[in-house]
Formats: C-alpha cells, structure tokens, sequence
C-alpha cells in the first residue's frame, strides 16, 4: 500500500491537485471504471456507424443523404456543442483552481444552455426531415440515419440531465470528493460525444454535402 | 383491441389455462410448465411468509453489496434456470422419439422450447454460474475486501435477475420467441411474428445484457485496481486472469448486443426497416451485429471455466500449474481471435469465398491456444499425486470430451465441410460438446471444490461423484449419437423427421436426455445430503483440498470483511509457498483495524420489480406501466447520487476474536493428510501433500 505506485498509476485526465490519500486513490478508480464504460459506448457506436456505413444505398427509392442534410443547421450544431464542451471544460478548471461553488455552477449552466441550443437545432432538423417524408419507417437508410443520430440525440438529452443534477448536487454538498469526480466524469462524457459527433459530422453529413 | 390498462394482454395469453381450453398433448405440456412455474413461485412465497424468511432475504440478501452473497444469489439463479434448461431439454428429446412423421408436440411449441432452452442455458444458467464464480473468487484472489464498484455490482445482479424474471413470466403469460436463441428476423419481425414472443427476447436480453456489461467494467477495474501488494500480473492466479479477460470480452462484446436489440425493437415498435424484407432493411446487418457479439459470447462462457479447472488441476494433482505463462498467454490469444471469427456462424448465407475462407482459416486458429491450455492441464496431471475426487472425474471427462468437441469444431471451420452439415444435429452435437463439459462440469466441479470455502462445509464425496458420473454418462448417449444422425443429414431445430433409420439414435439420446435429468436429481440430493450432514462435514479451516491461491487463507464460510489484514504476496501461488515454509498460521500482529464494509443497497431490489414490470409492460404494450417503472428506475438512479450513506464497522476486537479463534483452531495441530481429506477428520487443515 505505498502512496508512490498511487501517483505512478494516476488516471489520465484531470488530475485533482496534489494527491490526497483515500480521496484520490477513490478518483482513479471510478475514473478509471468510467474510462472503460466510455469505451464500450464508443463500440455501440461504432455499431450503428457500421449499420449506417451498410444502408447508405438502402434508401429503397425515399430521400437520401442530400436531401435531409441542412447546412446552416449543421454548422450551428457543431458550435453549440464544440462551445458548450469549452464552457464544461472552464467549470471544471474553475473547479480545480477553487472557485466559488457557485461560479462552478454558472459556467455548468451555461454549457448546458449550449447543449440544449443543440438538441433544439437537432430536434428542428428531424422535424424538418419529417415533414419532406424522411421519417425513419421510410427505408433501411434513414433507420440507420435517426438511430445513429437519434442514439447521439439521447445521449446528450441524458448527459443535460446529468448537468442538472450535478449541479444541484454542488449546490447542496459542494465541492465533497464524490461531487468532484462526478463532475469529472461528467466532464469525460460531455468531450466524449464531441468525438462522436465529429464522427456523425465527417460520416453522415459531410458526403451528403459533397454530393 | 388495444386497452389502455392491459395493453394487448387479453385472456388468451394466459398460458396456464391453455389445459382447459384445449387439452392437446402439446398444451398439456406447456400449461403443465406454467403451472409448476405458478406453484413454485406460490410455495416460495409461502415458505417465505410463514418461516419468516422474507426477513434474512430482505436484509441479509437482497440489500447486500458483499461479493460473496451477490455470487451465491448468481449462482442459486443458475441453477433454478438450469433446472428449467434440463426439462425443456428432456421433453426436446421425447419429442424426438415421437416424432418421426408427427411428436406430441406443435411444430410452434417446439420452436419455442429450443428458443428458449438456448436463451436460459447460456445468458441465465451459464453466464449467471460464470459470473458467480468471478464474485465469489476474485476479490479473495487478489487480496482484495469487494470488488471496485459494490453497488454497481448488486445493480448487475438485479439486471440479470429482471432477464431471468421476463423468461419466467413467458412461460405463464404469452409465448416466448419461435425464432432460436439468436432470434433473427425477418422471421422474428412483426410481419411474421406480431404476438410476444420476440419482445420477450427483446427484453429479456436487453435488459440482463446491461447488468453483464457493468459486470465486466466492474471486473476490469477490481483486477486493475483493487490487487493487493505484490500482486504482479505474472502473480495472479489463473482464474484471475480469465475473468480479467472475459471482462474485457463482456465490455467489448456486450455493446453489439445491446445495438442489435435496440434496432429489433425499433424494428417491431416503430415499424423501423433495419431487418425487414421490404424497404431497404437487410437482415445480414443482424447476422453481422449478432454473432460479432455472439462469437466471443462463447468465449465469456468458456474461459472462466479454464480458468476454474487450472486452479483444481493443481490442487487435486498437488503440484503448481504448469506452464503458468503459457496458459496467459493461450488466455489472451484466445480473447483476441474470438473478435476475429464471427462469419463462421453464417458460412452459408451467401458471402464470397474468400471471406469464408479468411474466417475459417482465423477460426482453426483458434486451436492452437486452446490446444496449449489442455496440454498444460494434462502436463499439470503428470507426476503430480493425484486424488480421484469429484473435481478430477469432471476433469478426465471434460479432457475427452473437449477433444472430441475441438476436432469436430476444426471440421466445421471448413467452409466446405461446413456448407455440408451446417444446421444439422452435428453442429448441435459440437456446441453441446464443447459447452457443456467445458462450462457446466466446471461449475459443478467449482460448486465441489469452492462450496466448504462459503458455506463451512463440505459436499459429501459419493453424491457428488454418483453426480459427475451420471452427468458424463448421460451427457454421452444423449449428445454423441447426433454427430451420427447430423451426418446422416437429420436438420436441427426440425419438429419432426422422416427417415426411419434416425429413430433408434433417438431412443439412445432419450436414455442420455433421462440420465442427465437422473444427474440434475442427484445434484441437488447432493445438497440435501451434505446439508444434513453439516457438522460431519464442517471446515471451519477454510483449507479443506491444500489449496494454493489466497482465497483458502481465510476461515470456511468467509468473514464478511475477507482479509483480517491485506494481503502482501511475494510469488506466485502465495498461500502454497507460505505453507511450505510454515508461516501460515503464526500471524502475531496486535494492530487489528476497524473495518468498513461497503453500505447496503435496495437498488438492486428496486432494478428487480421495476426492471420486470418495465419488461413486462413493453412486451404487452401497456405504455402507462412502463412510464412509471421507468420513472422509478430513473428517480432512484438520481437519487443515489444524494444518499450520503456509511457501511458498517466492524469493530477491530470482532475481526481480532474472529482470526484468533480461527489461528487458535490451527495450532491445536488438526491436520489432516490428503489422502483422508474425504474424512469427517478433515477440519479444513490440509497438511501439505508432500509432508504426507
């Protein structure tokens, strides 16, 4: 039980300050457990990547990939979410360099505004598509096209929630160990579906740009 | 026809009452199942209300984080679903013998019976004993007091309890799936099968597929993180390494399951075209998705039970493994290439020959390191003193038969061989060959060699051999007469057959099916026995076989708390090398410490009744129903988050009374020789083999 090999194994990421004993020793293996649970996400989204990659030509005579992608939407989407991961990126530094609670709490809500700027964006675009009949019962392609999508869409309607949460959880608790790497878990979450949206941006709306 | 309350349950869905209706020999079988379901579910009840038991259930089980209890409650699951998984299996088997040109049962009754005689044997018999094992044994292992995430891992259980629960409820209430265990559409879609039967897969699956995957994250950190000082890699026991592996396999493979079960139910909910006939939707995307779970599925079934027979090779043959780095490595190759080797389940279905030829050649590959795990059992066996016990029988049958099951799995890793007995009874003959003296004769050897070391008593040595022999007997004629009949060509998963030559096969495998039922009997009259028999039995030593690995450091049945103290390992096989130096029982330390278990949980209880009634009310579309328990699930979720909660102390003078006694019971001096370790002088001191 040496300390030393404690530090030597420190989690990647944000590291809390100077080790603390049991309370960092705590962090690296939830964090550690967290890394893992993201990983296997990123292979249930490879899934859906993969179906979507096998249904571009499905699209059995319906609206393809030109049809439903709207630019301005698009490009809009992608800052929201690119500046609300910044603004989550501030709270947690905040965090770190001991801020207020409640400062903490004010750049969380402002990356949460930017993330439900997104989901609002996103929710227009599938309302749009459905209105010109790319509703997903339409054909194999666009079931692949709102599951991949849609799967995004839910993940960042959990992880808004989760904000929310966690913000209470501050307000109440402040900044206790467990808060603190929840907030850091949250922060891994919240960069992780940046990733995957790039991916969604270069795979699924990209070609359809191109073309 | 869609009521708001009941959804599209109506009265007809009753099984149970199917008896009445129409008494056919077929009915009479299925609502017969359903009954006994219904009764044993009453007389549960009732034991529980009148003996009282509802009170140690609740508040000793069911809000438990302790890894022990958490394996014991997979491990019971197991073998409930077992028992339903041999029935199904026995009355397949009468059918057979029936059925020439016609059986007792409907074709569709017996698509629901290998459908779910094939969900139940490998997600909530196999999977369940695995996963028990790994909680039972892990933390000990290692050195560790829980795994990393104790409450996580109650949260798991109640997942794979709710999978358990919606099969159960199929047999009473609707019908399962038709389509096999793997359910492909179209045939499970809605144009072919609108009731309940694939939403019962659905569910079923989806849910029990969430709690395997925290499973694995759990593992992979509690064997990352949690290993005592001096607990290299290179100094973890075996098993400790191939549950790190199926770990790594459960958070890899479990995530197509889950994205093929949600495109399934988005399929038949929201009329969704990912695998339907018309409209674009392509049902090899499924094949694909499916068995990129469904390979290493096999894998997370198998490599715990490698796992297991090293650790008993070497304790019944008194001798360190041999080939320690060999078998690790053989582990690893083996979790790798099981990524690699998913199209041999569907050779037949159109790809072009050279895909088939990459992936027959990656399955054959898979030999070899499953050729340097058998080698390095049989290697351990030689020269070593072996006692016949029950883990030993399990053992020489499990070598014969796994030989058999490899060379004819080569065979059907031959595209061309494949493309001539591919869904025939010679694949089942491989599969039943492979899996079940690979995974069920390890478990049950594991239940033998590991039940004294949570429980304080042993199993009585001649049911539990009548047991292993009857298995191995039964398991013979039930399951090798079908290579026979699979190269005469008889289908698999056929109701009925009309080449007369079959039919005396057919009686030979009812004889096996009825041995191996006889077999399931003197199981659980092994129980019976050896419950009677306790105190004849006891090993309050906790060392009854001379074991090797940490885990028989510790008093029979397990402190709550493990470890007096963690453990500090300098070798391989740590406990072993201590005994032969004879410092074992000398631990002079006065520093005993407070304890802090981790706290209880009702989480799990919680995932229990609403993760059913969530189940449940989708697969009969009572949408109210599955709001709330949603809501329920996600409430108590949030909620975790504000629950400041503190474990129990055990207080430093308990732990220090409790090692004390157990030392004292050493240093009196009881130790029993090997040879009589089936005696009633065995405490649960193993004097060591050599000394003998």
């Amino acid at each position: 039980m040496t300390t030393s090999t404690a530090n030597a194994n420190s989690h990647p990421g944000l590291n809390l300050g100077p080790a603390h004993g049991q309370a960092h020793k705590d962090a690296e293996t939830v964090v550690f457990g967290f890394w893992i649970f993201l990983m296997s996400d990123l292979v249930t989204f490879a899934m859906f990547f993969a179906t979507y990659a096998a249904s571009i030509h499905a699209t059995a005579g319906g609206p393809g990939n030109a049809d439903i992608v709207d630019v301005t939407s698009i490009g809009l989407q992608t800052g929201a979410l690119l500046i609300s991961s910044l603004l989550f990126g501030i709270a947690t530094v905040a965090m770190k360099h001991g801020s207020s609670p409640r400062s903490t709490i004010l750049w969380l809500l402002a990356s949460l505004a930017f993330g439900l700027c997104f989901l609002g964006l996103e929710v227009r675009d599938f309302i749009d598509a459905a209105e010109k009949g790319a509703v997903p019962m339409r054909s194999g392609y666009l079931s692949a096209y709102w599951a991949l999508v849609g799967l995004h869409g839910l993940h960042v309607t959990v992880g808004s929630l989760m904000i929310l949460v966690v913000c209470v959880q501050i307000a109440i608790f402040g900044f206790a160990d467990d808060v603190k790497t929840r907030v850091l878990r949250l922060g891994l979450y919240w960069h992780f579906l940046d990733i995957i949206w790039i991916g969604i941006f270069s795979v699924v709306f990209l070609p359809g740009l191109l073309t | 026809m869609e009521h708001f309350f009941f959804g599209r349950l109506g009265w007809d869905d009753i099984a149970i009452f199917d008896i009445f209706r129409d008494p056919t020999a077929s009915n009479i079988v299925g609502s017969s199942a359903g009954w006994l379901a219904v009764i044993g579910g009453v007389i549960v009840a009732a034991l529980l209300l009148i003996k009282g038991w509802w009170r140690p259930l609740l508040f000793t089980w069911l809000n438990t984080t302790d890894h022990k209890k958490i394996g014991i409650m997979y491990i019971v699951t197991g073998l409930v679903m077992f028992a339903r998984g041999v029935a199904e299996g026995v009355v397949m088997r009468s059918q057979y013998v029936t059925s020439y040109q016609g059986g007792y049962l409907t074709p569709d009754h017996f698509s629901e019976l290998f459908s779910t005689h094939g969900t139940i044997m490998i997600f909530f018999v196999l999977m369940p004993f695995l996963i028990g094992f790994m909680n039972l044994l892990v933390p000990l292992q290692i050195g560790a007091r829980d795994v990393a995430f104790p409450r996580l891992n109650q949260i798991s259980l109640g997942f794979t309890i709710v999978g358990a629960m919606l099969l159960m409820i199929s047999l009473v209430v609707g019908q399962f799936a038709t389509g096999g265990w793997t359910g492909y559409p179209p045939y499970t879609g809605v144009a072919f099968q609108p009731g309940t039967g694939p939403d019962y897969w659905i569910w079923s699956l989806g849910l029990s597929g969430i709690g395997s995957l925290l499973t694995g994250i759990n593992f992979a950190v509690t064997i990352y993180k949690m290993r005592c000082p001096g607990m290299t890699f290179m100094r973890m026991p075996i098993f400790v390494w191939t549950a790190l592996c199926t770990s790594i396999l459960l958070v890899f493979a479990l995530p197509p399951l889950t994205a093929v079960v949600i495109m399934q139910a988005l399929d038949r909910y929201l009329d969704f075209h990912f695998f339907t006939n018309d409209l674009g939707g392509n049902m090899m995307n499924f094949a694909n998705l499916f068995w990129m779970f469904g390979h290493p599925e096999v894998y997370i079934l198998i490599l715990p039970a490698f796992g297991l027979y090293s650790e008993f090779t070497a304790i019944f043959s008194g001798k360190r493994i041999y080939g320690y780095m060999s078998l690790v490595i053989a582990t690893m190759a083996i979790a790798v290439l099981s990524f690699t080797v998913w199209l041999h389940h569907f050779f037949t279905m159109g790809q072009s020959p050279t895909i088939n030829v990459a992936f027959g050649v990656a399955t054959m590959l898979i030999a070899i390191p499953t050729g340097v795990k058998v080698y390095v059992w049989i290697a351990t066996l030689w020269g070593g003193r072996i006692r016949m016990r029950t883990p030993i029988i399990y053992l020489a049958g499990f070598i014969f038969f796994f030989a058999v099951g490899g060379y004819t799995g080569i065979l059907l890793a031959n595209p061309t061989i494949n493309f001539t007995v591919h869904n025939s009874q010679f694949v089942v003959a491989h599969f039943h060959n492979v899996l079940l003296p690979g995974t069920l004769f390890a478990v049950l050897a594991g239940i033998y060699v590991w039940f004294p070391k949570f429980f304080g008593f042993r199993l009585d040595e001649r049911w539990s051999a009548t047991t292993a022999w009857l298995f191995i007997v039964g398991f013979t004629f039930a399951f090798m007469p079908l290579y026979v009949v699979g190269l005469m060509g008889m289908p698999r998963r056929s109701p009925a057959f009309d080449d007369p030559s079959y039919i005396p096969y057919m009686i030979v495998t009812m004889g096996g099916a009825l041995c191996v039922l006889a077999a399931l009997g003197a199981l659980i009259g092994t129980f019976v026995v050896s419950a009677k028999r306790r105190e004849a039995l006891a090993v309050p030593g906790g060392d009854p076989w001379d074991g090797r690995t940490l885990e028989w450091a510790t008093p029979a049945p397990v402190p709550e708390w493990n470890f007096a103290f963690i453990p500090e390992v300098h070798s391989q096989d740590a406990f072993a090398v201590e005994k032969s130096k004879g410092t074992v029982y000398d631990i002079e330390a006065n520093s005993y410490e407070d304890i802090e278990l981790a706290p209880t949980s009702w989480i799990g209880l919680t995932i229990i009744v609403f993760g059913t009634a969530l189940g449940f009310a989708m697969v009969f579309w009572m949408w109210w129903l599955a709001i709330l328990s949603g809501l329920a699930l996600l409430i108590h979720a949030i909620g975790l988050g504000f629950v400041r909660d503190k474990g129990e102390i055990i207080p430093a003078d308990v732990i220090e009374r409790t090692e004390r006694d157990w030392i004292a019971m050493a240093q009196q001096g009881r130790f029993t020789d090997r040879r009589d370790e089936v005696s009633t002088d065995n405490r649960g001191f193993a004097a060591r083999i050599s000394e003998a």
